[in-house]
């Protein structure tokens, strides 16, 4: 979660300062409940990650270089300059590279259960993780159906924090709860509180564990709220005060650094130390990042296949774009 | 033995799913009821468990295929209609097809699209859509227009490591035959000279292929030899065989079923007329559907796409310029 945190700052700054291309994304407010999903998953399992998910991401392994490099546009990046921000993944690695169009990624999740049940492959699950506002999406609601009629070991976590960019729940949908959207598919359906850290590890386990025991698709509904802008770019003036003043505003970070505190498990100079060890961690990578440039469109292959001998040239195109 | 090029997509289907326990199927009513032209007709039976009913939800039934390409299978998505396909659009355009070139991992999928004009089957049951996806990065593009070809096509789309739109004509299904299986194919990506001549070419793809030819022996007739080159593959596009057939006859008609707007008669001429305009006796011409939906009457489906008349119609008069 600190992690996480300290890596979205300091993206946002170097958005700031000009220096990344395109938007940053931040997770700040939904750290709970994305560290609680990759906590929960192992290593083989599937991750679809989404806008919010550093801190699922770091959990489930991703390195925080993978993320500063896309970040950044490093050619050693696993995007390589060719995509940007928070669509970076591993896809053999079992964590899959967003696309933007929001609810595509959760039939993708399906796919590889699927698979992995035609190879006879058993104990594995898959995570898929939207917004409030991806759940009106067509791809949302066939992903789901589909998913309960295969009957995968899916589980679809939806991080309601109240707002689609700068829409309200209220022009979103209009079922009394998201989660009665499971009792529709026939599949469990579960409530948390995602500014709990604690709530997220016990209602994230406890549909992961049921998935992978063969018990069939789990939604969860976590209420929090997005505590930034939709992206750096937006100053979120649009946010309801009433809001952030109640129980979802609260700071999931906060929240979890004082329940250590009054546990006795860590003292503000250990947290303290926290913070500095994360933030060196992470300004490390970025150096490491700036270091190694961009990519170079002369070495570029410029060829969108894998099957090199049907891909077309357009060789003088191309060398006309670059002059 | 005689085999239909609907039976050859079948066998070339099945042959896959025998050879390669990689590959499966996944589609509407393409299970037990082997599927809405019987394309999987038994397939289920033979090989149980890997050809698979969907739900009505093309945007998953895709997305299903793209992450089981990304676990290492090789899934043969039957559409219903190459019409329905625009309900899966974002998933093939978007995610399968941007897929190798953002992460590296090759995505094996073959998405069979019944396609084209049939009389009486209207605006939403005889769309052609191949020139929409080869617009698109990181789509291969196959119109078979023979038995043949249907089934080394198919065979060679399940085999090749991208996602590959398979357009096949609902048309040829059931009347074009051939004796026997292929043994033998020319590569996905080559063109064919379906007939040889020297006055003039028509190049075309799909079920135009025999129209063309109608009209090569019509004029035949008359003492005109035309060449008929048959594309096979739009993407990629054998531009070399395209030149070549040119560069021996001067006059060129490209021809497709597609609407007019763009597409891949456009594609063609456009790329003689940069590369080969000085082998040019005439001025290059293609014919194509009218721009409007396909209608459903016979008599105005007749007048819709091109026809052996239509196609005769102009290529008279590009021989005359
Ligand atoms: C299909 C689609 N339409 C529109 C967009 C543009 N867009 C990107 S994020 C976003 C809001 C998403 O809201 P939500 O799903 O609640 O996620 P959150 O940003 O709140 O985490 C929109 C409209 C998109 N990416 N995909
Ligand atoms: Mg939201």
């Amino acid at each position: 979660m600190l992690l996480a945190r300290v890596l979205d700052e300091r993206m946002a700054n170097l958005y700031r300062g000009g220096k990344i291309h395109g938007g940053v994304f931040m997770g700040r407010g939904q750290e709970a409940l994305s560290a609680a999903v990759g906590t929960c998953l192992r290593p083989g399992d599937v991750f679809a990650p989404l806008i919010r998910d550093t801190a699922g991401r770091l959990a489930f392994g991703e390195p925080v270089l993978d993320a500063v490099r896309t970040y950044l546009g490093s050619p050693l990046g696993p995007m390589r300059g060719r995509d940007g921000n928070v669509h970076r993944g591993r896809p053999r690695e079992g964590m899959l590279a967003m696309i933007s169009h929001l609810g595509a990624m959760i039939a993708a999740v399906n796919g590889m259960l699927f698979a992995r049940r035609l190879k006879g492959i058993t104990g594995t699950v898959g995570v898929a993780c939207v917004g409030d506002g991806a759940t009106s999406t067509g791809a949302f609601h066939e992903a789901l159906n589909q998913a309960a009629i295969e009957h995968l070991p899916l589980v679809a976590v939806i991080a309601n924090n109240q707002y689609a960019y700068s829409t309200p729940n209220a022009r979103q949908f209009a079922c009394r709860d998201l989660e009665d959207k499971a009792l529709g598919y026939g599949i469990t359906g579960h409530t948390v509180d995602g500014t709990d850290l604690n709530a997220c590890l016990d209602v994230i386990g406890d549909a992961i564990r049921r998935a992978r025991d063969g018990q069939g698709p789990q939604l969860v509904v976590a209420r929090l709220l997005r505590l930034c802008g939709h992206g750096e770019h937006d100053d979120a003036g649009y946010v309801d005060p009433k809001l952030r003043a109640s129980n979802v505003g609260r700071d999931c970070l906060k929240v979890a650094e004082r329940f250590l505190l009054d546990q006795g498990w860590a003292t503000p100079q250990t947290v303290a130390q926290w913070w500095e060890t994360t933030s060196h961690q992470v300004d490390e990578a970025i150096a490491t990042a700036q270091r190694e440039g961009g990519p170079d469109p002369y070495k570029e292959s410029w060829c969108a296949i894998s099957s090199k001998h049907l891909c077309e040239g357009y060789d003088e195109v191309c060398d006309t774009h670059l002059g | 033995m005689s085999l239909t090029y609907l039976e050859a997509i079948r066998e070339a289907q099945a042959r896959a799913l025998k050879e390669d326990p990689r590959v499966f199927i996944y589609g509407q009513d393409v299970a037990a009821f082997g599927g809405a032209f019987k394309a999987t007709k038994n397939l289920a039976l033979e090989f149980p468990g890997r050809v698979v009913d969907a739900p009505i939800s093309e945007d998953a039934i895709v997305g299903l295929a793209v992450g089981a390409a990304i676990e290492g299978m090789r899934p043969i998505i039957e559409i219903q209609f190459a019409d329905f396909s625009t309900t899966g659009f974002n998933q093939i355009v978007n995610h399968a097809a941007t897929t190798f070139w953002r992460t590296s991992v090759p995505l094996p999928i073959t998405i069979r699209l019944p396609s084209g004009g049939t009389s009486g089957s209207g605006p939403f049951h005889s769309q052609t859509l191949e020139g929409l996806y080869a617009t698109y990065p990181g789509l291969i593009v196959l119109t078979p227009a023979t038995v043949e070809d249907a089934y080394s096509m198919l065979l060679e789309a399940v085999a090749i490591d991208d996602p590959v739109i398979f357009c096949e004509h609902k048309l040829l299904y059931y009347h074009l035959k051939a004796d026997s299986l292929p043994t033998e194919a020319l590569p996905v990506g080559k063109a064919r000279i379906a007939r040889a001549g020297r006055d003039m070419s028509i190049v075309t793809y799909s079920a135009m292929l025999h129209e063309a030819l109608a009209v090569a022996d019509e004029l035949a007739a008359e003492g005109t030899e035309i060449e008929v080159v048959d594309l096979r593959s739009v993407k990629p596009l054998d531009t070399d065989t395209i030149m070549a057939s040119v560069a021996r006859t001067g006059r060129l008609l490209c021809v497709g079923e597609s609407w007019p707007w763009g597409g891949v008669t456009a594609e063609v001429l456009a790329r003689v007329a940069s590369e080969g305009l000085d082998l040019l006796d005439a001025p290059p011409q293609r014919l194509n559907a009218k721009d409007t939906p396909v209608p459903y009457h016979p008599n105005l489906w007749a007048a819709h796409r091109p026809t052996a008349r239509s196609i005769a119609t102009a290529a008279r008069r590009v021989l005359r310029t």
